[in-house]
């Protein structure tokens, strides 16, 4: 059962990225893209922690909780940039 | 993968928990993809997909605790930080909407020469002509 859970978690995640992806090469203004790489970094975390569960392993929860963050941190680079044309003033 | 050390009860639960995660991933991201503007387009990531990877999360916690027996918080420290930083970075989007858009005839004037979205170190500056700090003078 759980098996066939994840195997349907993988294939919504993959079809959210593809969205995603997507909505990245269309966006009309550089806001969507950034919005479109924020939420495809969540799905990359989303999709590690499947990928967890169905290996039945524990290593992965470092790697999406680094994807996470680089995740939020190139978010708010990405604002502060199209907010002040500097990232670090 | 040990289905069979799990008790039934569990893993329904954690089936059911990963398929209303991947739901809610699915919506969020198809929500981005076809609302018409920009400001409905960021309800469904900051959302959906929050609700949707804490789902995950939460069953990959239950199966580890099904599974293994033991208590991990790797999750619960994603979780939380996935809560703590998706307003944030979804406000410093609509920021940054607002500044790009200059939506001058559908926001009210904010009555100083600066736009809605930028910082007027004139307007919140207690001592505008340097009179306490005559070494920082202009």
């Amino acid at each position: 059962m759980i098996e066939f859970a994840v195997a349907v978690g993988f294939a919504a995640v993959g079809l959210g990225t593809i969205f995603c992806l997507i909505r990245l090469a269309l966006g009309p203004d550089a806001v969507d893209r950034a919005l479109a790489l924020d939420t495809l970094v969540v799905n990359a975390v989303a999709l590690i922690m499947l990928l967890g569960i169905a290996q039945a392993t524990a290593i992965h929860f470092e790697a999406a909780l680094l994807i996470a963050m680089l995740g939020f941190v190139g978010t708010v680079a990405f604002c502060k940039f199209m907010l002040r044309g500097d990232v670090i003033e | 993968m040990s289905g069979a050390l799990l008790p039934w009860l569990g893993e329904l639960l954690v089936t059911v928990l990963l398929l209303a995660g991947s739901f809610f991933i699915v919506v969020g991201s198809w929500g981005l993809l076809r609302l018409p503007t920009f400001m409905q387009r960021l309800h469904g990531p900051t959302k959906a997909t929050t609700l949707g990877v804490g789902g995950i999360l939460i069953a990959s916690m239950l199966f580890f605790l099904f599974t293994e027996g033991r208590l991990s918080v790797h999750e619960l420290l994603i979780t939380l930080f996935l809560f703590l930083t998706a307003p944030v970075s979804a406000y410093m989007l609509a920021k940054a909407h607002l500044h790009r858009a200059r939506l001058d005839e559908e926001v009210p004037p904010t009555g100083r020469p600066v736009g809605w979205a930028t910082f007027d170190p004139a307007a919140s500056d207690p001592d505008p002509d340097r009179s306490l700090r005559p070494d920082r003078a202009p």
